[in-house]
Parts: structure tokens; C-alpha cells; sequence
């Protein structure tokens, strides 16, 4: 174990970022696509707090605040989508919503 | 400080595998809660203060709970919860090259800064990020929470009984 550098977290950023890449490819549940895109955000805010202090600049912490706003915001209006979704359709897999494509 | 690193970072990693893994969506938010709590000590361990406060409170706290929350009102049976197996041979193989992209991609980046430089008391502190936030990133901050007011009825709309 030597010492930590920039790679080693971009690299766990990555690894995060592609679980939820797999997540929201491969599952049909969608709590479980929304949770993992929210898994995605966090991976990035890892980068941007990496270079933030890699660089010695604090902007990365102020973009990393406007991804959590952002994230705010998406939770709120997806989960209500998910509800409504539920509450008509009495389903929440994403192979079942075919609405569109039929 | 190594040593935090790999714990922290193994954890944030097995919360994230369990969250895709679990069949039931509350064990997987469970799992989430595991990974973003890691990731807030590994924003703590950047120096990130204010960042890992609002971790702990909006993430971990406010948005998760919101998830568990309407998983629990959804209170799906086992039926509802079955997934269809998915064979998508050149999904995952897409991913994977992604991955192995990604990963070239930061091996070969040579202009990253490869040590820390030393930072004075104020980096990372409610203080120093909030006055960025309030002079450099004014704008960016008031659209931020315009849209936070849009979400906001934007959800009393879309939650409403009869539309």
C-alpha cells in the first residue's frame, strides 16, 4: 500500500460509474435504474472533489454542490413519475411500459 | 491514511455491487446508503468539508430516505418485484469496453498532478466554498434554485390525485 494519487481515485470513480452503467443497462426494475443513476452522480462528484483538491482550486466543491441540487431535484420529480406510473399501470418494470412502442 | 483509503473505497465499491445485485429494491437502497456514506469519507479525506457535510445530510440523509420512502409506499409483492432474465451479450460487452477505455484513458493522461499541494485552513470550509458560491458562481446558484422551485411544483403537479 503506497501512497494514494490521483489514479486511485479516479479509478474508484470509474469503477462507481460503471456500476450504475450496468445497473441502469441490465435491471428492469426502475427504483433500481433510478438508484443506480444516482450512484453515477456520485461517482462524478468524487472526480470533481479529486481535482478540486488536486488542483488546489475549491470550484470543483461548488459544481459538486450544483450536481447535489441537481440530484435533488431529480429524485423529487422521478420518484412522483414513479408513483403516478404505479398507481396506473400497477408496475414498475421498465419492460411492462411499452405504451410508446406498441 | 492509505489504509482508510482502500476501506472506505472497498465499501462505497460493495454497496454499489450489492444496489445492482439485490432483487428487492429495499435492500439495494440499503446498499446505496453503505456506498454514499463511504463516498463521504472519501470527501472528508479531500479535504472537502462543506461537500462531505452536504453528503451525509442531502444524500445520505434527504434523498435516500425520500427513495425508501416511496418503495415502502409502493410496497411491491414478490410477483411484481421478478425481473425477466437479460441476455444483452453486446450491452455488457459495451460496458465493459467503456470501462477498459476509461481506464486507458486515465493510465495514459499524463498531465495529472501526482502530488497533493499544501492548502491552507479555509479549503473545502463552509466559509471559503460559500463565498466562491456567492461571488464567482452567483448566477449558476441562483438558476439552481429556480430549478429547485420548478421541481418543486413540477412534483406537486405530477403527484396531484386527478390531473
Amino acid at each position: 500500500m503506497g501512497e494514494i494519487t490521483i489514479h486511485h481515485y479516479l479509478y474508484l470513480s470509474a469503477i462507481l460509474f460503471f456500476i450504475g452503467v450496468y445497473g441502469v443497462l441490465f435491471r428492469r426494475n426502475l427504483i433500481v435504474m433510478f438508484m443506480s443513476i444516482e450512484l453515477m452522480l456520485n461517482a462524478v462528484n468524487l472526480s470533481f472533489i479529486t481535482f478540486a483538491r488536486y488542483s488546489s482550486t475549491m470550484d470543483g466543491h461548488v459544481i459538486a454542490f450544483f450536481v447535489m441540487a441537481l440530484a435533488a431535484a431529480e429524485a423529487g420529480v422521478g420518484l412522483a413519475i414513479l408513483v403516478m406510473v404505479f398507481r396506473n399501470r400497477t408496475t414498475v418494470q421498465a419492460d411492462d411500459l411499452t405504451l410508446m412502442r406498441d | 491514511m492509505a489504509v482508510a483509503f482502500y476501506i472506505l473505497a472497498f465499501l462505497s465499491v460493495l454497496g454499489g455491487v450489492l444496489m445492482v445485485t439485490r432483487r428487492n429494491p429495499l435492500s439495494g437502497a440499503f446498499a446505496l446508503v453503505l456506498s454514499l456514506v463511504s463516498l463521504a469519507g472519501l470527501f472528508a479525506g479531500l479535504a472537502a468539508e462543506f461537500v462531505f457535510i452536504l453528503q451525509v445530510l442531502v444524500y445520505a440523509g434527504a434523498i435516500m430516505v425520500l427513495i425508501i420512502f416511496t418503495i415502502m409506499l409502493l410496497n411491491l409483492s414478490r410477483n411484481e418485484m421478478y425481473e425477466a432474465p437479460v441476455g444483452r451479450f453486446h450491452a455488457a460487452a459495451l460496458v465493459v469496453l467503456c470501462a477498459v477505455g476509461l481506464a486507458a484513458f486515465i493510465h495514459v493522461f499524463s498531465q495529472l498532478p501526482s502530488a497533493v499541494t499544501a492548502i491552507g485552513p479555509e479549503f473545502g470550509s463552509i466559509e471559503g466554498v460559500g463565498e466562491l458560491m456567492l461571488t464567482k458562481y452567483l448566477y449558476p446558484f441562483e438558476l439552481v434554485s429556480v430549478l429547485l422551485l420548478v421541481a418543486i411544483v413540477g412534483v406537486v403537479l405530477l403527484a396531484k390525485k386527478v390531473i
